[in-house]
């Protein structure tokens, strides 16, 4: 707080605060608590008029810093965007006059709200400062693609069509990954009728004439080191060269390997006729057209079964529990393959559900229902080798009858194994246990928290697979295809092009130093005061995205490109020497301690909210414009996320005589709805052990509660709210009001 | 509004002294009131219903609809055909629809029909006299004829299956049709709103082969209207009225219940609100007499 | 393997599907059912079938002849439509149940004594007979249709009924001596004779 700040406060009328509130006793806040240079009031403060007379303080250099009392910072926008100058919004009329009853013996708390919300706003501008970009950005517009299948060769397609250099790096001595492999693949185009050409001979043709891609065959990353933007990648050949490469961005597409068939020992997998999807491909690519042949005896195949759900979609020890999704439709191709070459064979789809998703999934169905593919609703329990075939039993689900059946060759239709790498969070092995597999490393990430991308389920990449595909926990880095959730090709290739996008927006942002989702834009970045750290680690431990590296001294090394910008690691120091320049562990704690406190006596409860600014705060406004009321006695402060609350505050807060406490942050866990995936999660944590502070503060548990809310819980905020302020009048005010 | 002329397919249950007589006689009321001429189509045969499959294939079932269609293109060219028996209606539209799609089975169609010296061009309009109302008339204008409102008369709409499904009325649901209901509203009455066996099916022709599965189910048709506190029930359909209508005794007898609830066709509400006397709607058809529907005809 | 074994591989294979396809009305959208169960669950006799249309279509499709043809299933068919437009796979069950039946009937497969088909089947030739229905006769016949006692039984417990119609001038004694009937017999018979002949040229065809 070195240099002079000039503080405005402009206090808004409008939209009814002017007939609610008691605007000149704010401006009077603003000047005697808030300590502001100049006050203002404006009837209309969002209209022209309004913005200009900011406008012109600004310019005229009477403020640095301002503090609007009006509406919500998520309404108007537009309006109030002020350049070069440090701005905060006080919530007068969602965080106030809507969740208040319009009465007279409502108006002297609502009153005391409106001034506390000033106190809080010039408090907390006093402790900002202007973000400027970092120094460590760099700009490389180079992208790296990880893995050159369908989904890889399409993001290297697409980023070049978008006009950026591509490395497509493959491990093995050809383009096409699985999809090679495959005889024809499941149309993605009405009339979506009949099986189509795999496509990989014509997306390869486009690869080897594009000035724009490099493809590094029978290669691998060896090394993966910086932050997008700045990316250093060792590519190395099987024969151990390597080239260090610069790239701004990566895809990864590692795609998948098909569960191991010979665990399913009830379906005699060492028979030849029995084989899974790709071994089925591989007949048919022999057969190209004519009768497919089964591998025992070169037989003309005649009846041929295919058994869905092999060894998944269930909790059997060694099977998968999830469905990979494109299998259904890979085997209606497949049987497909055997009605084109001879419209008499026998083909029976066996299943328990069918699903074919997608635009043409029900088409592709039906075609094959019209070709004569027969499908029958059963489980297979058992297939042993026969004399002529394979001999199935099975039981028919529909007329709940057990059935033993020969067919000349059956098909298991398995699942799929994420290609991601080494699992970082997997523990690590007891001592004497043996090691029978090592994952190899897809990236080898010269990061503190592992080589590769966290897993979120069943060894797939992390990302919120509706609000934020292809997003990892390492930024700038995108994962996309069957390495992230089980898909099909047309799925991969989409998926593949929407990785390619994000990829394009990393390099953007990260050379002007802004953030990605989901403070997109945002300069400020975490730095910390090097001569107050303890070397404890906790940041670079809790940094959900693995953005900051360690010294060999211990010290925490930023990469600002790979920080999201929560604060997680804000909140996780013990000794607080992490901080923003507009968001520090002062600017929210000289809020709280703004808050006017009123005596133990005078029966005015003082509760307060530290509310996720994703959902939480959101959730209270549209509460607002809901009408939906809550206690008069909250102050909300929004926070970046539930990470980045320092329990410091929450020990200030019970300090200062605060009642009662509410920390309203997203769903963790497996399902988790936290903007930056563990905030949420690590706050809970951190929380659990505010019990040692209350019992030494001889405070009651009650008094401080953690919650996890939706952006829908329009009613139960209010709620939460209303009870903790009961929970204060039953067990009583706190003590600590001095 | 000038007089509407229609090619009309009576069919069987509507002849002299059949069960559904009074169905045709309140429709000929109706129709007056309407100023509609409904022109029979000579020498007309039975539709062979939905029943008719046992022995009719489908070849010789779709000749017998064909048949009356050819028979209507040739004396009544320009007007469309409209029947009030749902079975009829059905029979004679799914054949029409399935002489479009399939130029094999027209074709066959012909041979049969040449046979009689007859041929087919299938391109008629086959219409449900409801439809008729609804669309050619309008809620409006058949309000605008009410001159006795069957004020104070609570009836249960029992549209049942063959005026409702596969074809149905243009904008209505299969599940929960309404224009009995505005119909009835129409007409100064009550509906009784959230029938619930509005399109329960009454066993239709299996009432005589399948008699205690039919009568169960309209044991339940009845129980529902009495529940949504119906002083009378109103149907488009012949087997619907006849079914729900005649077995009341026997249900009594079976289950213990106290059914004794009148079961009338919409054109004898029309009729009667249309200022037609108890003869002309034929009231006398009814089994069980429709009391409240007398008193307002014999005003 | 058994002479049993063989039988039940057999059933598997879908040549009753083909014959089904080329011989039953609509019998060509059995195969594109998907096994939903809308239908078995739409049907307002579905508890008095042993055979839902959602099981009838899997019999088929495993080749189960015998056991679909002598199916007393398809004679519970009330034609109520309702299967019909709720499938979502918009097949015309309604028709298929009637196909299917009249196909059984037809070879002589199904079940001796079902009450539909013979109710059905005498509509039938009542209404062939003058080319329309006589409700008087159909009445009688059908309390006779099981023998004379049995007839006289049902007429007596139908009395009430009868009367009741007769009183409202919905039955008339005097159609058993004749009643109504298209005037052009020889025409419609002709008619009804050549559309006989015709299917009847296209099963012997699929038989070869």
């Amino acid at each position: 707080m070195a240099v002079q700040k000039d503080i405005g406060a402009y206090i808004c009328s409008g939209c009814g605060l002017g007939d609610r509130l008691d605007c000149d006793q704010l401006e009077k806040v603003a000047k005697s608590d808030g300590r502001a240079k100049l006050t203002r009031q404006h009837e209309f403060l969002c209209s022209k008029a309004g913005v200009e007379m900011i406008q012109a303080d600004i310019d005229a250099g009477d403020v640095s810093h301002i503090v609007l009392g009006a509406c919500s910072r998520r309404a108007k926008t537009d309006a109030f965007n002020f350049e070069n100058v440090v701005m905060t919004r006080t919530n007068l009329r969602e965080g106030v006059i809507w969740v208040r009853p319009d009465t007279d013996e409502a108006r002297e708390s609502t009153q005391e709200m409106a001034d506390d919300y000033i106190r809080m706003g010039c408090a907390e501008v006093k402790y900002q400062d202007l973000p400027a970009p970092s120094q460590e950005q760099g700009l490389n517009r180079n992208m790296l693609v990880v893995g050159g299948g369908i989904t890889g060769m399409t993001s290297a397609i697409e980023a070049a069509k978008a006009g950026y250099n591509v490395g497509l790096v493959e491990k093995a001595g050809h383009l096409g990954g699985t999809a090679a492999a495959l005889y024809k693949r499941v149309p993605e185009r009405a009339p979506y009728s009949l099986p189509v050409d795999n496509g990989v001979d014509s997306l390869a043709t486009q690869i080897q004439g594009n000035p724009r891609i490099t493809v590094y065959l029978n290669s691998t990353v060896t090394k993966t080191s910086g932050a997008p933007g700045r990316f250093s990648v060792d590519i190395s050949t099987e024969s151990g060269d390597t080239t260090t490469e610069n790239f701004g961005a990566i895809v990864q597409s590692s795609g998948f390997e098909p569960y191991d068939m010979s665990q399913l020992t009830e379906f005699s997998p060492e028979s030849p006729d029995v084989v899974d999807q790709l071994g089925l491909e591989a007949l048919a690519k022999e057969a190209n057209g004519g009768a497919i042949k089964r591998p025992s005896d070169a037989k003309a195949v005649e009846s041929v079964l295919f058994v869905q759900c092999a060894g998944q979609r269930s909790e059997k020890e060694g099977h998968l529990s999830y469905c990979s999704g494109h299998c259904c439709a890979t085997s209606i191709k497949q049987a497909m393959y055997f009605k084109q070459a001879n419209p008499d064979t026998d083909t029976v789809v066996m299943y328990t559900d069918l699903r074919t998703p997608g635009a043409g999934g029900e088409d592709f169905y039906r075609s094959a229902q019209k070709q004569g593919v027969i499908f029958t609703k059963g489980e297979v329990s058992e297939v042993t080798p026969g004399d002529t075939g394979p001999l199935v039993k099975f039981n028919d689900l529909i007329l709940d009858e057990n059935v033993e059946q020969n067919f000349d060759l059956v098909v298991l239709a398995t699942g799929m194994l994420p290609n991601s790498g080494v699992n970082i969070d997997a523990p690590a092995p007891a001592e004497g246990e043996e090691v029978t597999e090592t994952p190899v490393s897809i990236l080898n990430l010269d990061y503190r928290q592992g080589k590769d991308i966290p897993q979120l389920v069943h060894g797939f990449t992390d990302s919120h697979f509706i609000c934020f595909p292809y997003e990892t926990r390492r930024t700038g880095i995108y994962t996309a295809g069957p390495v992230r959730r089980p898909m099909d090709i047309k799925q991969a290739m989409d998926d593949a092009t929407g990785a390619a996008m994000k990829a394009i927006q990393a390099i953007e942002n990260s050379s002007k130093g802004l953030a990605a989702h989901p403070r997109s834009g945002d300069l400020s970045f975490p730095s910390f005061r090097k001569e107050g750290c303890t070397q404890c680690k906790r940041c670079t431990v809790e940094c959900p995205f693995g953005a900051i590296n360690e010294d060999e001294r211990g010290f925490p090394q930023y990469n600002e490109g790979r920080c999201r910008r929560c604060g997680t690691c804000m909140g996780a120091c013990p000794v607080r020497v992490i901080s923003f320049a507009n968001y520090s562990v002062d600017s929210v704690g000289q809020q709280i301690k703004a808050v006017d406190m009123p005596d133990e006596f005078e029966e005015k409860p003082r509760l307060l909210a530290l509310a996720c600014e994703n959902d939480a705060y959101p959730a209270m406004d549209m509460a607002a414009m809901n009408k939906v009321e809550y206690s008069a006695y909250v102050r909300a402060i929004p926070v970046r996320c539930l990470g980045s609350v320092n329990t410091i505050w929450i020990t200030d807060a019970l300090n200062s005589g605060y009642d009662g406490i509410m920390l309203l942050g997203c769903q963790k866990g497996e399902n988790y709805q936290c903007h930056f995936v563990k905030g949420s999660e690590i706050a809970h944590i951190r929380m659990s052990k505010i019990d040692d502070t209350l019992s030494q503060l001889q405070l009651e548990k009650e008094r401080v509660g953690t919650h996890e809310v939706a952006i829908t819980d329009v009613e139960r905020i209010p709620q939460i709210i209303n009870e903790m302020a009961e929970t204060v009048q039953k067990i009583g005010m706190s003590p600590f009001k001095f | 509004m000038a007089k509407k002329e229609y090619s009309f397919y009576p069919g069987c249950s509507s002849q002299k002294g059949a069960s559904s007589i009074n169905y045709l006689i309140s429709t000929n009321s109706m129709c007056e009131e309407l100023d509609i001429q409904l022109n029979h189509i000579p020498d007309w045969n039975c539709c062979a219903a939905s029943i008719g499959y046992a022995g009719g294939g489908e070849l010789p079932r779709l000749a017998l609809s064909a048949r009356n269609i050819a028979l209507s293109e040739q004396a009544h060219p320009d007007q469309d055909i409209v029947a009030t028996c749902a079975a009829c209606w059905l029979a004679t539209k799914e054949t029409k629809e399935r002489l479009d799609e399939s130029a094999d089975l027209m074709a066959e169609t012909n041979q049969a029909l040449s046979a009689a010296g007859l041929e087919i061009k299938n391109n008629k309009e086959v219409r449900h006299m409801a439809e008729v109302l609804i669309e050619d008339f309008g809620y409006e204008a058949l309000g605008a004829k009410v001159k006795k409102p069957l004020e104070g008369i609570k009836i249960a709409g029992y549209v049942g299956c063959q005026t409702n499904r596969p074809f149905g009325i243009d904008g209505e649901s299969y599940e929960n049709p309404m224009y009995l209901d505005k119909l009835v509203e129409t007409l100064g009455a009550d509906p009784v709103k959230n029938y619930d066996k509005k399109v329960q099916c009454c066993g239709g022709a299996l009432a005589f082969s399948e008699p205690e599965k039919s009568q169960d189910m309209i044991k339940d048709i009845i129980g529902a209207a009495y529940d949504g506190g119906a002083d009378m029930i109103v149907t488009p359909c012949p087997v619907c009225q006849m079914n729900v209508e005649v077995y009341q005794d026997q249900i009594n007898e079976k289950y213990g219940t106290k059914f004794n609830i009148p079961v009338v066709y919409y054109s004898t509400l029309m009729s009667v609100a249309y200022g037609r006397n108890a003869k002309d709607s034929a009231l006398n058809g009814q089994i069980i007499k429709a009391k409240q529907l007398e008193a307002i005809a014999n005003k | 393997m058994s002479e049993l074994n063989n039988r039940v591989v057999e059933k598997y294979r879908n040549n009753f599907l083909k014959e089904v396809e080329a011989n039953v009305e609509e019998g060509d959208w059995v195969k594109m059912c998907m096994q939903c169960g809308v239908c078995a669950g739409s049907c307002p006799l579905g508890d008095a079938w042993e055979h839902t249309p959602q099981k009838l279509f899997m019999m088929i499709r495993a080749g189960k002849r015998d056991e679909v043809l002598s199916s007393d299933a398809m004679w519970m068919c009330t034609s109520c439509y309702n299967c019909i437009v709720r499938c979502p796979r918009e097949l015309p069950i309604t028709h298929i149940m009637h196909g299917l039946a009249h196909y059984a009937a037809r070879l002589g497969l199904s079940p001796k004594n079902q009450p539909t088909q013979k109710f059905a089947q005498l509509f039938w030739d009542n209404l062939t007979k003058t080319g329309r229905v006589n409700e008087l006769k159909l009445g009688l016949n059908l309390y006779f249709m099981n023998g004379f006692s049995e007839g006289v039984k049902k007429s007596l417990e139908m009395r009430s009924i009868g009367q009741g119609m007769f009183f409202a001038k919905r039955l008339n004694p005097m159609e058993i001596l004749g009643g109504h009937g298209v005037k052009d017999q020889a025409g419609f018979h002709a008619m009804l004779d050549k559309a006989r002949e015709i299917e009847d040229a296209k099963l012997d065809k699929f038989g070869k």
